[in-house]
């Protein structure tokens, strides 16, 4: 689809990465965290970063989130640097665990960051009540976190980063300690926010099905030194999906295609 | 890099009196020893600013701090006055703030040589202390300096001697020996009998609330003035916090571990010695180390009450009495001492015997 | 809830009943030599009841039975008003309010420096090691001398003694602050940053309130130390007024009972003000949304 394509040309990248190199100093050798790193991430789009442990994609993320500084390379963020990009909240992260602070309700859990922000009290309870329904907690607002089951607590968070309305989203292994269960339709509440609100996500998974099942392209990353084996585009499947299309050749097609790449990047002698 | 301006404050010294003679105000280029000191502070002020590589920073620093330290102790030998010397004063403060900058940098240096902050830390103090108290001219009862506590330490000696072994060898020691030994076996007993820890445990948790110390007076009442009653306020101080820590680490092997122990058919006793006690002895450590503060403070507090003429307490409370304050200051000095190495030891063993555990981990 | 009661009221009743056993049996074994002597003397013939009652009735007896500590307790608050010199309710109050400053003054310094200490690296590198030696030393050790050292410069009564009690309370508190204030999990303090939250906004949303469990645990040791503390500040006073000063005439004059009536008041204090914090606890954890 050659049209398409050039759309997404057209409008400015919402992350630019060119030669991003990040290595850590340890005792007794350096680490390679990252090693020549190049990637471009348009609006709209659903990257999922794949690979094993110690690949780097966390780190990646993290870069991009100006959690950590790289060594060298270039990294743009709305066209500005990352630290510029967080400055000015220009995305939310949703971590591996849920991290919210056991001593506020639901509701004021989601209106933190809006009361960081300094907006006023009407407006934070009107956007966490939104964010709440759209991750299918209404309801629940004035119930506390341990109150509520992990894949409960874990929307709280979504609903969280979507507060402020950014137009990047950052996930980070976000149902990696949830059960296959509610992994599943987790996900699936995931695509149709997407579809949604239209935001760019970039999400860091462990599981093939899970990065097949929500993306538009996939990195597989591998470790030592941590790089990108392969970008996946997955506009063969429609962007609107159901768990069905687990079953569907296209996706089998993929996932294949992924593990080949993660078997590559694999050395099993360690 | 940024550098702080405050010890800049050192240019100002000239502008004001540096000591006083019989009332005379004298300044700067008046008297050369000050001159020459301020000099040194000055130039190691404007040399440190100079200097790219921050460890050698440091070095020209305290030069010009030590300088800023010793000049009040040169002219108060030469027999100045200092109480109204303001320039004197700004010189010292300027020396403190240059040494806060000093600090600030030493704090980024690797792993051993940060070890040098708090030494340099402490040794200020003592410097300011003594440089304060002789300068001011602070009344010995109020506060000796510190060159007078170490006086003390010279011409006391003996008596020194002789209450550090009436209170610790004699009191200390024997009372922590019982009461930890008790407390420990106590828990043993109560872990196999349930029933006896959960009366106990309440009654220990009441104890840790409760100013255990009060009883001094009743067990020198029954055990008489010597070391016989200080060993056993210890004793009733230190047998609750062994029994609660002993009785909580004992609780700490995990299920999974128990399990494994159950499916190799070891008995109770085998299951204490290779896995309930090595799980413990974090806990039991944090147990001895907190009695070992307890033990000291306990035979001091109960030697106020009623000693043979000998001990820590009744040296403190006596020379209290006659204005004696060095040699109150030296024996606290001994106590600190005495006290500090009592939980070092403690801590070394502790490092020794549990260098698997997570926390002595080098991250 | 029977079970429960079974399984915790049981085990504690009964050793508090084998206490209270072995407190009358203590008795009888320490006051004996003294009865003994006392009924020889009398020249009667004495059997085991003319023991066991004077045994127990001593005036000043080695060990007073717990019925005895019970009335002197109850006669030394109700027979002279509650503000004259000798009811103990206003030796418990002296006590109480030195202790309650010293305590309040331990728990602004304590802050004061465990907030320095987080924020500030050069404190927290040459200070804090100090800190945790200072622990190691017998302080309560000092508290005669300040006591005099503040005594010369003017200051008497009530200063000297919550002084020596908010430097026994001020350091579990810097302590446990410090401990708390960095307890925030470091996935939270990564959240604060992409939000690029203030220092301020961090340490108020964030870290406080996930220092406050350790607060609170550190406060309920920093009162109980300060008790400890105004008591034993109490000792050197020579007497005039306190539940030390209680504890130091009645060993000077042999006032057994009166001992262990101040005894049994100064635990009933410090319990108090440890069950007040525990209260003030409860409090903020329910306005926190009750479980952590």
């Amino acid at each position: 689809m050659p049209g398409q394509d050039d759309a997404r040309e057209a409008s400015p990248p919402i992350v630019d990465i060119r030669h991003l190199t990040l290595t850590y100093q340890t005792a007794d050798k350096p680490v390679y965290a990252l090693s020549d790193i190049n990637l471009t991430i348009h609006k709209g789009d659903f990257i999922s970063l794949i690979g094993p442990s110690g690949c780097g994609k966390t780190t990646l993320m993290r870069v991009i989130a100006d959690l950590e500084q790289p060594t060298s390379g270039d990294v743009t963020v709305n066209g500005m640097t990352p630290e510029a990009a967080r400055l000015q909240r220009a995305y939310g992260y949703v971590f591996q665990a849920p991290a919210l602070y056991p001593w506020r309700s639901v509701e004021r859990n989601v209106t933190l960051p809006l009361e960081i922000m300094g907006l006023p009290k009407e407006e934070r309870l009107a956007r966490a009540r939104r964010q709440l329904e759209l991750v299918g907690l209404a309801g629940f607002e004035k119930k506390f976190p341990w109150q509520l089951s992990g894949g409960m607590q874990q929307r709280v968070s979504i609903a969280r980063a979507l507060g402020f309305e950014p137009q990047l989203l950052l996930m980070d292994e976000p149902f990696g300690a949830l059960d296959e269960i509610t992994r599943d339709h987790l996900n699936l509440q995931l695509t149709r926010l997407w579809l949604q609100t239209r935001k760019t996500c970039i999400f860091v998974t462990h599981s093939i099905a899970e990065a097949v099942f929500l993306s538009t392209r996939i990195i597989v990353m591998s470790p030592r030194p941590g790089r990108i084996l392969d970008i996946i585009d997955c506009s063969d499947l429609p962007r609107e999906r159901s768990i069905d299309i687990r079953e569907s050749p296209e996706f089998q097609r993929i996932a294949h295609r992924v593990r080949e790449g993660l078997m590559q990047g694999h050395s099993y002698d360690d | 890099m940024k550098t702080s301006p405050w010890p800049l404050i050192l240019l100002a010294v000239p502008v004001f009196p540096i000591a006083a003679d019989q009332g005379q105000a004298l300044y700067l280029w008046q008297v050369p020893i000050a001159a020459l000191c301020f000099l040194v502070s000055l130039a190691a002020l404007a040399g440190q600013g100079m200097i790219r590589a921050r460890e050698w920073r440091i070095p020209v620093q305290l030069i010009g701090v030590a300088a800023g330290y010793a000049l009040p102790l040169l002219l108060l030998g030469q027999g100045y006055q200092l109480s109204s010397a303001a320039g004197l004063w700004l010189h010292v403060a300027a020396a403190t703030l240059l040494l806060w900058v000093a600090l600030g940098l030493v704090a980024e240096l690797p792993r051993p040589q940060n070890m040098l902050g708090p030494a340099l830390f402490g040794l200020a103090l003592l410097m300011l202390w003594e440089v304060l108290t002789r300068g001011f001219e602070v009344p010995r009862v109020l506060l000796p300096p510190p060159s007078g506590i170490l006086g003390a330490f010279f011409s006391h000696g003996a008596e020194l001697w002789y209450d550090f072994h009436q209170t610790v060898v004699r009191s200390v020691l024997r009372g922590y020996v019982i009461g930890c030994a008790a407390g420990f076996a106590v828990a043993i007993l109560a872990d196999r009998i349930p029933f006896l820890a959960r009366g106990l445990l309440p009654l220990g948790n009441l104890a840790s609330a409760v100013p255990v110390i009060g009883i001094a007076p009743i067990m020198v009442m029954w055990f008489g003035f010597d070391w016989q009653s200080k060993a056993a306020v210890i004793v009733v101080m230190t047998f609750f916090p062994m029994m609660i820590n002993t009785l909580a680490g004992l609780k700490s092997a995990e299920k999974m571990q128990l399990d494994l122990m159950r499916s190799y058919a070891a008995g109770y006793w085998r299951t204490l010695f290779l896995l309930r006690l090595p799980t413990a002895l974090p806990f039991l450590f944090n147990g001895l180390k907190i009695n070992s503060t307890l033990a000291l403070i306990g035979a001091i507090v109960a030697e106020f009450f009623g000693t043979p003429v000998v001990g820590m307490g009744f040296r403190i409370s006596t020379e209290v009495a006659r204005m004696n304050l060095d040699v109150v200051w030296a024996t606290i000095a001994v106590a600190a001492v005495t006290g500090s190495a009592f939980y070092g030891l403690i801590a070394l063993a502790e490092r020794h015997a549990t260098a698997w555990h997570p926390s002595f981990r080098k991250r | 809830m029977t079970d429960r009661l079974m399984h915790h009221a049981l085990p504690v009743a009964v050793m508090a009943l084998a206490i209270v056993l072995i407190w009358y049996l203590g008795a009888l074994w320490l006051n004996g030599p003294q009865v003994t002597d006392a009924l020889n003397r009398s020249g009667q013939d004495w059997g085991m009841r003319e023991f066991v009652t004077q045994a127990f009735t001593m005036r000043r007896p080695v060990l007073p039975t717990p019925d005895q500590v019970a009335v002197e307790l109850y006669t030394s608050m109700t027979s002279h008003p509650v503000g004259h010199i000798r009811n103990l309710l206003y030796h418990t109050g002296v006590t109480a309010g030195a202790a309650l400053l010293g305590a309040a003054m331990g728990v602004v310094l304590g802050i004061l420096l465990a907030v320095g200490i987080v924020h500030l690296r050069t404190l927290e590198s040459s200070l804090l090691p100090w800190l945790i030696a200072s622990q190691t030393i017998p302080i309560l050790a000092i508290a005669p001398m300040i006591v005099v050292i503040l005594g010369n410069i003017g200051f008497s009564g009530l200063l000297p003694k919550a002084f020596i009690s908010m430097y026994l309370c001020f350091f579990p508190i810097t302590i446990g602050l410090i401990k708390g204030l960095r307890s925030a999990d470091p996935l939270s303090q990564d959240l604060m940053r992409t939000y690029s939250a203030t220092g301020s906004q961090t340490f108020w949303y964030l870290r406080l309130p996930s220092a406050l469990p350790y607060l609170f645990t550190s406060l309920k040791i920093g009162v109980a130390a300060s008790v400890v503390g105004t008591i034993v500040a109490e000792l050197p006073t020579g007497g005039q007024a306190g539940l030390g000063a209680r504890l130091l005439t009645g060993s000077y004059y042999g006032q057994t009972v009166q001992i262990w009536a101040a005894l049994v008041m100064s635990a009933v204090l410090s319990l108090t003000l440890v069950a007040l914090v525990g209260a003030a606890e409860r409090l903020v954890t329910r306005a926190h949304g009750g479980r952590r």
